[in-house]
Order: C-alpha cells, then sequence, then structure tokens
C-alpha cells in the first residue's frame, strides 16, 4: 500500500516536480564519479590495445553511447506507452524529455565513430553495422521529435508520438537485425568492436564504469528535463502558480 | 444492445469496393505512381553514367529506391481526401472494427499503388540490363516489399493527418521503418539478377509483411482516433 | 429503431480542455426518449465539442457519459451504432452518387435495400438527384442526402451540429419537422443550430451553453 502511494504520488505533476528535484544530485554526482573513474581507467591506466593502439580508447565514450541511445529509445517508447494506455500526462513528459538524451546519444555514438574510424581507415565515415544501426536510430528520433512538433496542442502531440514510439521501438530490433545481415553480406568493417578478443579486467572495468555512470547521467538529465517539462505543461496551474509565489514572496522578504 | 448487423469482413469488403470504385472514376490518377517510379530510375542513368555494366550492377537498389519513393508519396492520398470530407471519422462510428476497415483501406491502396509498380519495376529491370529470368522474384519481392510499406506507411499517414506539414514528414517517419523491406529487397533482387538463389531475403520479406499485417492495422486505428481529436 | 424505450442518455459533469481552453467546464446533460434539445450559445461556447465528445471523437478529462445507464466506455462499439452523428462536413464522396454513398455508409451497419434508400431520398425531397455525383449537387441537396443517411441509419440517438445549413426555409421547416417525427417515435435528438427551431408543439428542449 505504501508503494501504490508513492507511485500514484510520483505521477502527480507537483509532488513528481519536488521529488525530482531533490533526486538530481544523488544521480548526477555519481554519474560524475563513475564517468571520471571510467575515463581515467580508459585513458591512462588501461594498456593499449594490441591492434589499433592508444586509438581504440574512444570505445570508453561509443559504445556507452551506442548502449544508453537504444536505451533511451526503449524508455521513451514505455513511457510513451504507458502514457497512451493510462493517460497518464507525465509518463509522456518523460518520453518527451528522453528523446533529445537519447537522440544526442545517438549523435555521440556516430561522432566518436567517425573519429575512430579516421585514424583507423582514412575516411569520416564507414558503413559499419553499428554505426548504420546508431544512424537508423538518429532517424528515428529525429522523425518522432519532427512529429511533436508539427502539432501545436502538447496532449495530440503526445499521443501520435506515442504510436509512433511504439511502432518504432518494435522496428528497432528489426532494423538492427537486417543492417547486421546487410554488413556480413558486404565484408563491411565490422571491426570497430572492442579491441580484441577477450578484454582483460583492466579494459573492461573501465567500460562498466563509463556504462554505469552514462546511465546515471542520463538519469540526472532526464528529471533536470522532465522538470522542465512539467513547467510548461503546467504554466497555468494553481500549484506551480503558487509555488513561484512562494519563492517570490520569500526572495523579497531577504 | 444490438451490434452492426453487417458481419465486418463484409463491411471491411464495402469499404475496399468503395475506394477502388472512387479510383477508377479518376483513374488517371492511378497512373501517377507508375510515372513517377519511372521517373525516378531515369534520373540514375542521367545522374550518373548510362554504362550498361555499371546500369546491370545497380539495378536492384535502382528499382528499389524508386519503388518506395514512389509508395511513399503515393500513402499521402491514403486517408487525405476522406478526412477532409467527413468520411474518415464516420467509419470510426460504424460498430466495425476500425482496425478492419483501415486494413481495408490499405489494401485498396496497394492495388491501386503497389501493384502497378509490381508490374512496372520489370520494365525498369530490364532498361538496366537485367537478366529476365529475374523478373518472377523481382515482381514477387516488389509485391512484398510495397505491401509492407503500405501498412507501415498507413501508421505514419493516419499519425500526419492532422499537421500541416505534410508528405515531407509522413516521408520522415515511415523512411528509417522501411530500411529493413529495402535491404532484403534489394537483396533478393540482387542475387536473382545473378542466378542464385533468393529464398532467404524473401522468407524475411514474408515475415515482415506477417508481422506488419498482424500489427499495424491497430496503430492505424489509433493513430486515426488520436487525429481526429 | 432498437432500444427506445429505455433510450437514455446522461452526460455528467464533463470537463475538457482542447489545448489550454477549458471548453466544458462540469456540464451536466440529460436526455430521455422522445427529447428534442436544440443546444444554443454563442460561437467558441463548445456546442460542436460537445456533440464530438458524444460522438466519441474527443475524450473528457473528467466526468462520463452514459447511455442506458452504461458507461459509453464499456460499449464503445454498441454505442456507436445506436447513434448517428452529422457533422459540418456531409460526409460524402463527390464522385459517387447519392444513392451510391447511402449504399455504402449504411450497408457498413446493416443491410439497407436499395428501395428503403431511395423511398428516404424522396422524403427528403433529392428524389431526382439520387443518381447524380454528388458533387453536382447544390449544398443544400448535399446537406439533405446526407440527412437521408442519418435516417437510414436506425440510429436511437441524433446528434446534428447545423443540420439546416444551407436549406432554405422550406427546407428547415421540413427538416425539424423529420427531427421530431423521429423523437415522437421514442428517439433522441441533440441539435445545434443558429436559428431558432420553431415547432409549433414547443416540444424542443433549449439548452444554452455559456
Amino acid at each position: 500500500m505504501g508503494t501504490w502511494t508513492w507511485f500514484h504520488k510520483l505521477s502527480s505533476p507537483p509532488h513528481f516536480y519536488r521529488i525530482a528535484g531533490q533526486l538530481i544530485p544523488w544521480f548526477a554526482i555519481p554519474a560524475a564519479l563513475l564517468i571520471v573513474a571510467g575515463i581515467y581507467g580508459g585513458l591512462v591506466r588501461a594498456p593499449a590495445d594490441y591492434q589499433q593502439g592508444d586509438a581504440f580508447r574512444i570505445i570508453y565514450v561509443h559504445a556507452p553511447a551506442a548502449w544508453l541511445s537504444l536505451m533511451c529509445y526503449t524508455v521513451m517508447a514505455v513511457a510513451a506507452a504507458v502514457g497512451l494506455v493510462w493517460r497518464i500526462k507525465l509518463a509522456h513528459a518523460l518520453a518527451a524529455a528522453t528523446a533529445p538524451i537519447g537522440a544526442s546519444f545517438a549523435l555521440l555514438c556516430l561522432a566518436t565513430g567517425s573519429i575512430w574510424g579516421k585514424p583507423m581507415w582514412g575516411t569520416w565515415w564507414t558503413w559499419d553495422a553499428r554505426l548504420t544501426s546508431q544512424l537508423i536510430l538518429l532517424f528515428l528520433y529525429l522523425g518522432y521529435q519532427a512529429l511533436r512538433s508539427a502539432y501545436d496542442d502538447i496532449g495530440k502531440a503526445d499521443r501520435a508520438s506515442a504510436v509512433l514510439a511504439i511502432v518504432g521501438v518494435v522496428n528497432v530490433p528489426i532494423i538492427h537485425f537486417s543492417v547486421n545481415w546487410w554488413n556480413s553480406l558486404h565484408q563491411g568493417s565490422t571491426v570497430l568492436r572492442r579491441g580484441g578478443p577477450a578484454m582483460p579486467a583492466s579494459m573492461l572495468v573501465p567500460l562498466i564504469l563509463c556504462f554505469f555512470g552514462f546511465t546515471f547521467l542520463y538519469a540526472a538529465l532526464a528529471c533536470v528535463r522532465v522538470r522542465a517539462e512539467v513547467l510548461r505543461r503546467e504554466r497555468n496551474a494553481h500549484w506551480l502558480q503558487d509555488l513561484a509565489g512562494r519563492r517570490g514572496r520569500t526572495e523579497s522578504s531577504t | 444492445m444490438i451490434l452492426a448487423t453487417t458481419a465486418p469482413l463484409r463491411a471491411a469488403g464495402l469499404v475496399l469496393r468503395r475506394d477502388l470504385a472512387l479510383a477508377f472514376r479518376r483513374w488517371e490518377q492511378v497512373t501517377h505512381p507508375v510515372v513517377f517510379f519511372l521517373m525516378v530510375a531515369t534520373l540514375f542513368p542521367l545522374a550518373l553514367n548510362p554504362k550498361p555494366s555499371l546500369l546491370a550492377d545497380i539495378a536492384a537498389g535502382v528499382v528499389w529506391v524508386s519503388a518506395l519513393l514512389s509508395s511513399m508519396l503515393a500513402l499521402e492520398t491514403l486517408y487525405r481526401a476522406d478526412v477532409e470530407d467527413g468520411t474518415l471519422e464516420q467509419l470510426t462510428l460504424t460498430g466495425q472494427p476500425l482496425a478492419l476497415l483501415l486494413l481495408a483501406k490499405t489494401v485498396a491502396h496497394w492495388i491501386l499503388s503497389g501493384l502497378p509498380l509490381v508490374l512496372a519495376a520489370p520494365v525498369v529491370a530490364i532498361a538496366f540490363g537485367a537478366d529476365a529470368a529475374a523478373n518472377a522474384v523481382l515482381m514477387t519481392a516488389i509485391a512484398l516489399g510495397t505491401a509492407v510499406l503500405s501498412l507501415i506507411g498507413s501508421v505514419g499517414a493516419a499519425l500526419t493527418l492532422g499537421s500541416r506539414r505534410g508528405s515531407v514528414l509522413l516521408s520522415l517517419l515511415v523512411l528509417p521503418l522501411i530500411m529493413p523491406v529495402l535491404i532484403f529487397g534489394a537483396r533478393a533482387t540482387a542475387l536473382a539478377m545473378h542466378g542464385e538463389s533468393a529464398e532467404g531475403p524473401l522468407w524475411l520479406l514474408g515475415a515482415l509483411l506477417i508481422l506488419a499485417l498482424t500489427l499495424t492495422p491497430f496503430a492505424s486505428a489509433a493513430a486515426v482516433r488520436i487525429s481526429l481529436e | 429503431m432498437a432500444d427506445a424505450v429505455d433510450a437514455h442518455l446522461v452526460a455528467d459533469h464533463l470537463h475538457l480542455w482542447r489545448g489550454q481552453r477549458h471548453v466544458l467546464r462540469g456540464l451536466y446533460v440529460e436526455a430521455r426518449a422522445g427529447e428534442f434539445i436544440h443546444l444554443k450559445g454563442a460561437n467558441g461556447t463548445g456546442k460542436t465539442s460537445l456533440l464530438r465528445t458524444l460522438a466519441g471523437f474527443l475524450w473528457p478529462e473528467e466526468g462520463e457519459i452514459r447511455w442506458c445507464g452504461q458507461p459509453v466506455g464499456r460499449d464503445r462499439d454498441g454505442y456507436a451504432v445506436a447513434m448517428a452523428y452529422l457533422g459540418h462536413e456531409n460526409a460524402l464522396k463527390g464522385d459517387l452518387t447519392a444513392l451510391e454513398n447511402l449504399h455504402y455508409a449504411t450497408n457498413l451497419r446493416h443491410a439497407t435495400p436499395q428501395s428503403a434508400q431511395r423511398a428516404v431520398l424522396e422524403r427528403l425531397g433529392v428524389a431526382a438527384q439520387a443518381d447524380l455525383p454528388t458533387r453536382v449537387l447544390s449544398a443544400g441537396q448535399k446537406r439533405r442526402v446526407a440527412m437521408a443517411r442519418v435516417l437510414l441509419s436506425r440510429a436511437t440517438l441524433w446528434l446534428l451540429d447545423e443540420p439546416f445549413t444551407n436549406l432554405d426555409t422550406q427546407g428547415v421547416t421540413d427538416l425539424a419537422a423529420l427531427v421530431a417525427e423521429h423523437t415522437r417515435q421514442g428517439g433522441i435528438a441533440l441539435v445545434t443550430s443558429h436559428a431558432a427551431i420553431a415547432l409549433a408543439e414547443g416540444q424542443v428542449r433549449e439548452l444554452v451553453l455559456a
């Protein structure tokens, strides 16, 4: 009963606004620590790859970014589905907030992949399986954003983009599979993977740290963005005006 | 509570027949997707090099890209007229399963825009120097691929009904979703053109079609209801 | 029509927002069999929104709609069949004849013989236009054909949004009489109209939205 009340409170905008605000440091600080530790471990402590030298180190950003972009799309689709089926506006706000974060991760993955490719292959772009998949994922994100911005009514934008996100999330594994299949046919450069057949612990541990660090980063960013969405959507609501009024009074009294 | 006494399948048949009857009253419009298809295919030799060996190499890809672009353009017409004259909202009030009625509309749309491409594709393939023996596989693959495209596209078309942006937005939404169709379809065609068995990719296309048939009508129905708000 | 005896519509404290506008604010409407309700109000007071909410296109954020005692959400298809909606658009295909339009529209719900369709067109005064493509008809004639669809729908609840648009005075009177007859037979009609609905018996209940 306690858990359910807590969950119910979470889906009410004023409570979520407050709770999310309190949670931000709990996500941001671990994120910073994990990422710093992971990057330090990856750039300084891990040995150079026997094949690719120091260039492979970009994997410490590239791989977590790829993972996060996929995770964000899933979160976005699930949140959108929850919002659509149970008509919870906050779920829609989470989907809206997650989309740009996920798109940024996809872009980061593409950029780091490109930077990786240049010293390796001399070209800024290779039609590698992962990069092509991430590119298509980025297109999916862009399409989602485009659909959202096409509607002035936020409710309609929420619901329409929710259907799109659900169709997209079903498609993502299919796209993944078909791109891998396509890539294997044409002997594409499949070497943008982790360096070497087996990763020693000194290489693996920083990677895992970065994975978790990026995940916490997402959580922190999501809290910030959802609060911003709540502000935007509820700007005429009483609770928000009270909050602003109360703050204003406190400030003017100091 | 009385339910509609017409059986759902019969109702779907009525919707299908109405759309086909309407299209054939202005049947010159039915030819537009095919003409567009032929024009796009013509762009490639003009932009590149009409050297036979090059054209034969790119034949499969050109046919598929042109077919997909033509189908995408035709998707605009799926719901637009019905929204403007109020027919679409009446479809939601018949008491019949909306997903089924929309599936009937999509089938009609495919007959009018996809099926002609199935017949026109061999023409382009041969113009690019491909072996006529590959035509059976080509036509099957195009039939399957355009069907999947119509189904996925119907969701996109429903989602973009109420927006001002029209067909560019529709393309942005639908193109990433149909890249697997392109990959499997073009591969099947290329294999056939090289005299090899195209079974694998054809089965994959078939699987995509079955998946699309079972899932997209419900997404379309949800999208249409959202658009009518 | 079926279930005319216990036909009963309740819109229970509906709240509806269109974007940022609070269009319906706790609206309560009750309609029983035999009632002809004229929805009045200035532009923008939510008449069309109310009809569209009752028709199921819009979902109220709060409140419930009940048909014959049951919440409408429980049997959407059953409710849809018991109801006929006429919006601002006529829902006619211009390239099809009036008869063909009716054929498709009515048979989607239940089998309707062509003779019945012709009879209703006659009743509405557009029998001569039955075999013409509707795009050549005048605006008033199109409205009548659209009304024919409502008549043939065997629906108990009629939701008519500005049905008198483009009709001449005789047409308005005839149509009002037709709707009144429907309610006399146990049906319910909710009609929006800018004009007054002149019916001698005074059985029209007016509902003003503000």
